[in-house]
């Protein structure tokens, strides 16, 4: 039988710890006898009377002493798991204890408190986003980073550190993302899938995944990286990032790249990565020639909803077919002669710029606040001129005011300022569900849609309201209840924003032969 | 990874919009939202250098051997000195007091009383007048307690011929010192200056001091860690409350004193003295604590809070790798409850260098161990584990020297992080008496008080200027 002894000094424990530790040392393969104990002169005696000291150890009563008894070869691991069981903190300084105490108030703070986090959104003041998000990254997190008003140098360095730790920044000005099947700030409940989207645009990411969701196709993961990543100074780094995740990802067969068009060097280099990705991959940037962006495994989409419809073709194992590029003219009321032109006003940016570019192509200039040529700019975003669209969530609009996807009252104002003009023939008009979104657009919007037409209709004319919903079924707002509310005061409504665009183009054009002007 | 991100839970911190976290809930996602608030007040230059400070190696690393350091450091009491003689640099016509350094035009009333007092002690000066003349003349050096080692409590004047407790961290050498507790009531920290408080400071000198020192040199020196740690489990926070430190004290040196060749009636009287102080051990507390952040002290690129301290006017911190810059802003007025015929009104402004043992781990961040303390200051014994719990939060560790029986027995949170302040917003809670404006009148009561954030955001971009430059 061996001893073994290990002194701690001014190491002060109260006696029920100690007992405690005692205790479990002497549950230890190996070990007869143990003692943990404050080293006073009484305790000591004791122990030498216990036959576990074999003389009394110059100690005082302020030195914590442990005391074995058993054999030879297991007493020091022993001695071992008694010091580190004494200089561990208790299990309730890391358990309940915790639960007690106040709410995190940094992301630091949080990750304590969230066992496995791995994602910060971050949708604080801009000014102060770029340190949370560097914060972040620092801790390991991924980002997403909601705010906007980041300074391009800042979004170029987060992007940079992320790259540099193997984590992604989503964003600056990231309204859109679904990971994991969660979906994130201004995002849609889509059934999941095998189709991946990597997007540069919110409410581009939105109309793909929705459009997937409604042609019965799934979403794996949905990539945000803000407006400004495939800038030449940012180089695309998020997409690239992106990019190379869902390549890597099994679950994951197909993948959407969505952009305007990016700056040449970045767009040669996301393809020349697409290409060498091993998936199909759909690219949609918009307004982009099909022929610059083809390679081997790429497939140009020249809408969102070409790219989605590709996607779902791809995931289903069939090669993309061409889409129809016309669409049969809704029937309505003749208009009148003077009803010629088309007033879009959107929510979102990226249907606003879509719809620019489609209409263009059918109606030559089109006026926007968001021009897809510079000198189509409207002089005073106020004020309409012949063929107009809006992207009422620029700057310009929400200005001390919310996005009109959360409040409605801008866009209503001008719905009725459009419905009185009597040049006007179609009002188009985009309706976004999902997190984030007004709880019930159309409630809002139906009863001004109906005052609208009644307007026109007392000045003798027939006003067309054209609209889609991007949404989906299992969105808080649920799409068919929306949709039909809608049809409910007289809309259109198509599918996409691409099938609205067309309709509205058709009215407009048929008008115009109609009425023999053309 | 990224690629693992997808392979795992999504588990999502949200910082800012809670209406996102909402909706992740309602998607049946894992968020948790963080009560965010601009850190630094806002300063966005001090956000920005605060985020390259957050998890960097190079500071993570200080931090840690600063920890070490304080953690491992063994505060002995080894002797009772005369500050004159045993104080580095401690000049013939020069008077420590308590805080950052300020000059006599600026000083709180209670610390020019304190000065007066001082003088007269000294002898320097025979009556009140020609005393506040000689301060406000420039024939004496003031200088912060805390730069010659020391630490006082209140006022925290310490003139050359007066007694000081002499404590050696004897992990590592270094030396801290204190003045010698006077009790309630009139007393020279609290800027009482009569002949009864210079009475009472000659007798400390002349026979409670060599007495003292008799006893400490036959006793071989008391550890004062396990002392305070044991005190912890009766009822102490060490700071505020120290009935049961200085009963353990006085149990150690009682002993000892009856050893000494001092006559009987000087032992009853010292007995008498220090039975007759709850507070007696506070300034032991002190110098213990002060001795083992020191040795926390001069880690380059360290966040560590290495003091804080109040001189009646500005409260000031010093962090260990910011070399011996002060980093201060205007002393707030301690929340408190007060003796009867007092209001805040009548209060001086947060004062003294007993927060060195808050900044140690104890005092208010022990307040968990003292729920006796928590009327005094107003509130429930729940409200005293909440303080603890809210600390743990802003600190490097745990103390496990300090256990906390209420939070079964984990250490008590100690090393203050500038960098954790900053970004949660969260300011170190001090227990504190709070003293009459006027000089002379004393405690008029108590109550909690909670550094000012400001000394943390300049300490954060002090040290993110000094990080980057190596």
């Amino acid at each position: 039988m061996a001893r073994a002894t290990k002194i701690i000094r001014n190491f002060y424990r109260d006696s029920v710890s100690l007992m405690q530790v005692s205790s479990t040392i002497a549950k230890l393969p190996g070990v007869e006898q143990a003692s943990a104990i404050m080293a006073s002169p009484n305790n000591v005696t004791l122990l030498v009377e216990a036959g576990l000291l074999a003389e009394p150890v110059v100690a005082s009563a302020n030195d914590l002493l442990i005391a074995l008894q058993g054999e030879a070869d297991a007493l020091e691991s022993a001695l071992a798991a008694a010091e580190s069981s004494l200089k561990q903190p208790s299990p309730s300084s890391t358990g309940s204890e915790q639960s007690r105490g106040i709410s995190p108030r940094s992301i630091e703070m949080g990750l304590g408190n969230l066992v496995g986090a791995n994602l910060a959104l971050i949708s604080t003041p801009g000014e102060y986003a770029a340190a949370e998000a560097f914060k972040a990254l620092t801790l390991g997190l991924n980002v997403m980073l909601f705010s906007d008003n980041v300074e391009l140098k800042d979004e170029i360095a987060l992007k940079r550190f992320a790259q540099e730790r193997d984590l992604i920044v989503m964003g600056p000005d990231c309204g859109t993302a679904i990971i994991n099947g969660i979906p994130l700030a201004f995002s849609n409940v889509v059934r999941r899938g095998a189709i991946g989207v990597v997007g540069a645009s919110g409410t581009g990411l939105q109309q793909v995944t929705c459009l997937v969701d409604r042609w019965g196709g799934g979403i794996s993961q949905a990539i945000g990286t803000g407006g400004h990543d495939l800038h030449r100074d940012v180089g695309g780094l998020s997409m690239l990032q992106g990019l190379k995740a869902l390549a890597a990802d099994p679950s994951t067969s197909v993948i959407v790249l969505i952009s305007k068009p990016p700056s040449p060097e970045v767009a040669v280099k996301v393809l020349e990565a697409a290409s060498g990705a091993g998936k199909a991959v759909v690219v949609n940037f918009l307004g982009a020639d099909p022929d610059r962006v083809r390679r081997e495994n790429i497939y140009p989409a020249a809408t969102l909803e070409d790219a989605a419809a590709a996607a779902v073709a791809l995931a289903n194992g069939r090669t993309p077919e061409a889409r129809r590029a016309s669409v049969t003219s809704p029937s309505t009321p003749p208009l009148a002669p003077q009803q010629r032109y088309v007033r879009g006003l959107y929510s979102g940016g990226t249907f606003c710029y879509e719809a620019s570019l489609l209409l263009k192509k059918e109606l030559g200039q089109i006026n926007s606040n968001t021009p897809v040529e510079p000198g189509d700019r409207l002089s005073d975003v106020w004020t309409s001129q012949k063929n107009t669209v809006l992207d009422l969530g620029d700057d310009l609009f929400t200005r001390g005011r919310p996005h009109p996807m959360i409040d409605h009252r801008l866009r209503n104002e001008r719905l009725l300022k459009e419905a009185s003009d009597p040049e006007v023939a179609v009002i188009l008009l985009d309706v976004v569900l999902g997190y984030g979104s007004h709880p019930d657009p159309s409630a809002e919007m139906a009863p001004v849609i109906q005052k609208a037409r009644d307007l026109a209709t007392k000045g003798g004319r027939h006003l067309v309201t054209i609209g889609f919903v991007c949404g989906t079924a299992a969105d808080p707002q649920n799409l068919s209840r929306q949709e039909t509310a809608l049809r409910e005061v007289g809309v259109l409504l198509a599918e996409s924003n691409a099938q609205a665009v067309r309709m509205a183009a058709s009215v407009v054009l048929e008008t115009g032969v109609v009425g023999g002007r053309l | 990874m990224i690629q693992a991100l997808f392979q795992e839970q999504l588990h999502v911190l949200n910082v800012g919009l809670s209406s996102f976290a909402d909706s992740i809930t309602r998607a049946g996602g894992s968020v948790l939202q963080i009560e965010w608030a601009p850190p630094a007040q806002g300063q966005q230059e001090v956000g920005r250098a605060l985020a390259r400070l957050v998890n960097l190696l190079s500071v993570e690393t200080a931090n840690q051997t600063a920890f070490d350091a304080y953690q491992s450091a063994q505060p002995v009491l080894n002797g009772v000195g005369t500050a004159g003689q045993v104080l580095p640099n401690m000049a013939e016509r020069m008077i420590l007091h308590s805080g950052p350094p300020i000059s006599w035009n600026d000083m709180c009333g209670p610390m020019k009383g304190a000065i007066v007092g001082a003088i007269l002690y000294e002898g320097w000066a025979e009556n009140l007048a020609r005393a506040e003349a000689m301060a406000s003349g420039g024939d004496i050096t003031f200088e912060p307690c805390h730069h010659h080692d020391a630490v006082g409590p209140m006022a925290g004047i310490i003139s050359p011929s007066m007694p000081v407790w002499m404590v050696t961290n004897t992990t590592n050498g270094n030396q801290a010192f204190c003045n010698f507790n006077e009790g309630l009531g009139k007393a020279l920290r609290f800027g009482a200056n009569g002949p009864d408080v210079i009475t009472r400071l000659k007798w400390m000198g002349q026979v409670l001091a060599p007495a003292l020192r008799a006893g400490v040199e036959l006793l071989g020196g008391v550890d004062l860690k396990p002392m305070m740690a044991q005190a912890l489990h009766m009822g102490d926070e060490v700071h505020n409350r120290n009935a049961a430190a200085s009963s353990l004290f006085l149990k150690r040196i009682i002993s000892a004193l009856l050893k000494t060749r001092l006559s009987a009636t000087d032992i009853a009287a010292v007995v008498e003295f220090i039975a007759g102080n709850d507070h007696f051990f506070l300034n032991l507390s002190m110098a213990a604590c002060k001795a083992m952040l020191d040795a926390a002290h001069g880690v380059p690129g360290s966040s560590l809070v290495t003091a804080m301290s109040r001189n009646g006017v500005e409260f000031g911190i010093r962090v260990s790798g910011t070399e011996s810059r002060w980093f201060t802003a205007p002393a707030p007025v301690v929340d408190g409850l007060f003796f009867p015929g007092y209001t805040a009104a009548d209060a001086a402004p947060d004062l003294g260098d007993s927060a060195i043992t808050e900044t140690a781990g104890v005092g208010g961040f022990a307040m968990a161990a003292s729920p006796a303390i928590v009327k005094f200051v107003g509130g429930t014994p729940q409200d005293a584990i909440d303080n603890t719990m809210t600390m743990t939060h802003i600190t490097v560790g745990r103390n496990n020297a300090f256990t906390l029986p209420a939070l079964n027995f984990a250490g008590s949170p100690a090393g203050i992080d500038v960098r954790k302040v900053v970004d949660t917003g969260i300011q170190p809670i001090i227990n504190t008496g709070i003293a009459h404006r006027e000089a002379g009148i004393g405690q008029i009561g108590a109550g909690i008080t909670r550094a000012p954030l400001a000394c943390f955001t300049q300490a954060v971009s002090a040290l993110a200027k000094m990080v980057s430059a190596t």
